[in-house]
């Protein structure tokens, strides 16, 4: 299957600080693909280039074969359309109410009545289980809440990625696995493609398909593939201590 | 009977009971759907029909509005009591549909909830007698804090009180020369033009240096700092509130009046005067400029004639105005700071209600010492 994602030669940095260097991954169509790692390793920053919002020193970011970087703003604004991003504090609109932050992707992108797009936010966020909650501003909503508005928004458009900026953060367990399984049920009935920032164990386990883990003291990937095969067939003391939390230090 | 709607809906009523809907080209959001008010339009003048289906063209496309189409007909005739059948569709449509859950009953947001009229005047009216005694609270706490300052019992940061001290300050001379300098022109122009019918044009240095000593100086060096510095106090002071910077200095033992609003006010209090005689001299400059430079006034009588005008007691007065106004600007910009909302909303209000406190309480201000004066004969 060709890949929907492909990450080719990437070097991220700020100024003179170079973050990454020389990443290469691709993601498959319909997969939960997870980059892991430490705080400050880097994670953030290519989550940035990948969404269009900060651009890598070198490389490419290239969606379906189209380079996200390497075409221009109204170009990359079309590319940018496929995606549906859910950012770490949910980033919903506070002066807006739920509906309206669903619905507001709706009506800039959309040819549907005003009716139907209401519609169409309720029905959006009843999919995250926000039925009844159309109203509600985000100030009056608790932190799990605002991450299933901000999972509703993102979805407004039927997005064929979806990026998740540690969705887990912050949320109790009971939330973090209510999440965890609506990433699950959203990539098996929209079909489609989820890309994961996080560094929580339980949820790299529970939904993804295949990771990537970055290494701040090297700027490069130290290992890739399945979470659960990485786990039982790394040797590398590196990827071990941190898919253990550091129970088991590997071989030196 | 086959009855057309649309280029993508159609009716048939082939079936006895059933109504089928035809469903051909894009059901999508970019290309728009037509209304399920359309489809029920159709079943209120037939009774007899209890099911509703679907026939799907081959050049039917869709996306999730479609989905949200058919979630909102099977809610509509669950409630009429008509079956839907979604047999031959893509199997993924069947799937969402089970997805979706049963459409809630909405929760009355607390923000939402409609009043009754004598409500809402009783909800205003304890709302404004809470606010009243949460703004002598705070005036209270800054009384109090600003008398442990005089015992040397207050914790606050130096550098921070220097940063602030600057910036209202140093920082606004720029926009206070500009401001007193074309107010000093304004005056010397308006004087000019009714002292001249008299042929008293002299007097327009008494006129601007009265004036701008005495008020001028003081209220639009207010107006201005009301804009800029209580402005960015009440901004400051919201996100902070926003991001529970303000908490984490409670939880720390921290009065954040004592650490944050103490040095805001000392800084303004003692940066007003300062800024006020500033503008006062400009305003004089800005009158000396227009009677020398247009009106052929001669400048060392205009110079003397001002000082001969302009007396102590007319620098106090503007000295109380600008010490009042200080604190004015100071009070409200921290107060609707430290009031702020933990959103992003709540930082522009706060800013927002900071300057127009300010300016109304100038003015209001400006009335008061302006009659106080007049029955003291100052």
């Amino acid at each position: 299957m060709e890949p929907v994602v492909e990450i080719k030669d990437l070097d991220l940095g700020y100024d003179d600080l170079v973050v990454m260097r020389g990443l290469s991954f691709s993601v498959k169509k319909s997969e939960i693909f997870v980059v892991m790692g430490g705080s400050g390793c880097g994670k953030s920053t290519l989550l940035k280039a990948m969404i269009g919002l900060n651009p890598p020193r070198k490389g490419e970011v290239l969606y379906d074969g189209a380079s996200l970087w390497g075409v221009d703003e109204k170009e990359r604004y079309d590319i940018m359309r496929r995606f549906g991003v859910l950012y770490q504090g949910g980033a919903l609109w506070s002066s807006l109410t739920l509906s309206e932050n669903v619905a507001l992707p709706l009506q800039l992108y959309s040819n549907l009545s005003s009716q139907q797009v209401r519609d169409m936010a309720l029905f959006k966020l009843g999919l995250v289980g926000l039925d009844g909650y159309a109203d509600f501003y985000p100030a009056e909503l608790s932190g799990g809440m605002k991450k299933r508005a901000g999972l509703a928004r993102a979805i407004a458009l039927d997005p064929d990625i979806i990026f998740f900026d540690e969705p887990s953060a912050g949320l109790d367990p009971l939330n973090a696995k209510m999440l965890d399984d609506l990433i699950l049920e959203l990539r098996d009935n929209l079909g489609a493609t989820i890309i994961i920032v996080t560094h929580e164990l339980a949820s790299i386990f529970a939904v993804g398909d295949n990771a990537i883990l970055l290494d701040s003291d090297t700027k490069t990937a130290i290992a890739q593939g399945a979470p659960k095969d990485l786990l039982a067939n790394s040797k590398d003391p590196r990827v071990i201590k941190f898919l253990t939390r550091g129970e088991k230090q590997g071989v030196e | 009977m086959k009855i057309m709607q649309s280029e993508k809906l159609a009716f048939d009523y082939s079936k006895p009971g059933i109504l089928q809907l035809k469903l051909s080209g894009d059901w999508n959001f970019s290309s728009g759907l037509p209304s399920v008010d359309e489809v029920f339009t159709q079943l209120d003048p037939r009774p007899d029909i209890s099911s509703i289906g679907f026939i799907v063209s081959q050049d039917f496309k869709w996306d999730s509005a479609f989905i949200a189409f058919l979630f909102k007909l099977n809610n509509i005739a669950k409630q009429k009591n008509i079956q839907i059948s979604v047999q031959g569709f893509p199997p993924q449509i069947e799937k969402l549909l089970k997805f979706a859950p049963p459409q809630a009953e909405q929760v009355i947001s607390q923000k939402t909830i409609d009043e009754p009229f004598l409500d809402m005047i009783g909800v205003h009216f304890i709302a404004a007698r809470d606010a009243t005694l949460s703004v002598l609270d705070f005036i209270g706490d800054i009384a109090l804090t600003f008398k442990r300052f005089a015992g040397g019992g207050v914790f606050f940061r130096k550098d921070d009180f220097l940063v602030i001290v600057q910036k209202c300050g140093v920082d606004a001379l720029t926009l206070v020369s500009l401001i007193s300098l074309l107010v000093g022109m304004i005056l010397a122009f308006i004087g000019a033009i009714q002292l001249k019918m008299f042929g008293a044009q002299i007097y327009i240095a008494d006129i601007v240096g009265i004036s701008m000593v005495r008020v001028m100086g003081a209220v639009m060096t207010a107006i201005l700092m009301a804009g800029r510095t209580g402005a960015s106090f009440a901004a400051e002071l919201g996100i902070m509130q926003a991001n529970e910077e303000i908490d984490a200095l409670r939880t720390l033992g921290v009065s954040p009046v004592e650490f944050l609003v103490m040095p805001r006010v000392l800084a303004l209090v003692i940066m007003m005067p300062l800024l006020t005689i500033y503008a006062d001299l400009m305003g004089i400059l800005g009158g000396f400029i227009i009677s020398t430079g247009f009106l052929g006034l001669n400048p060392v009588e205009y110079i003397n004639h001002t000082t001969a005008a302009v007396r102590l007691s007319n620098f106090s007065v503007g000295l109380i105005h600008s010490f009042v106004f200080g604190i004015i600007i100071a009070v409200a910009g921290c107060y609707r700071g430290m009031q702020c909302k933990r959103n992003s909303s709540g930082v522009g209000e706060a800013t927002t209600s900071a300057v127009v406190t300010a300016i109304t309480a100038i003015v209001i201000a400006t009335a008061v010492i302006t009659f106080v004066c007049q029955v003291i004969g100052v």
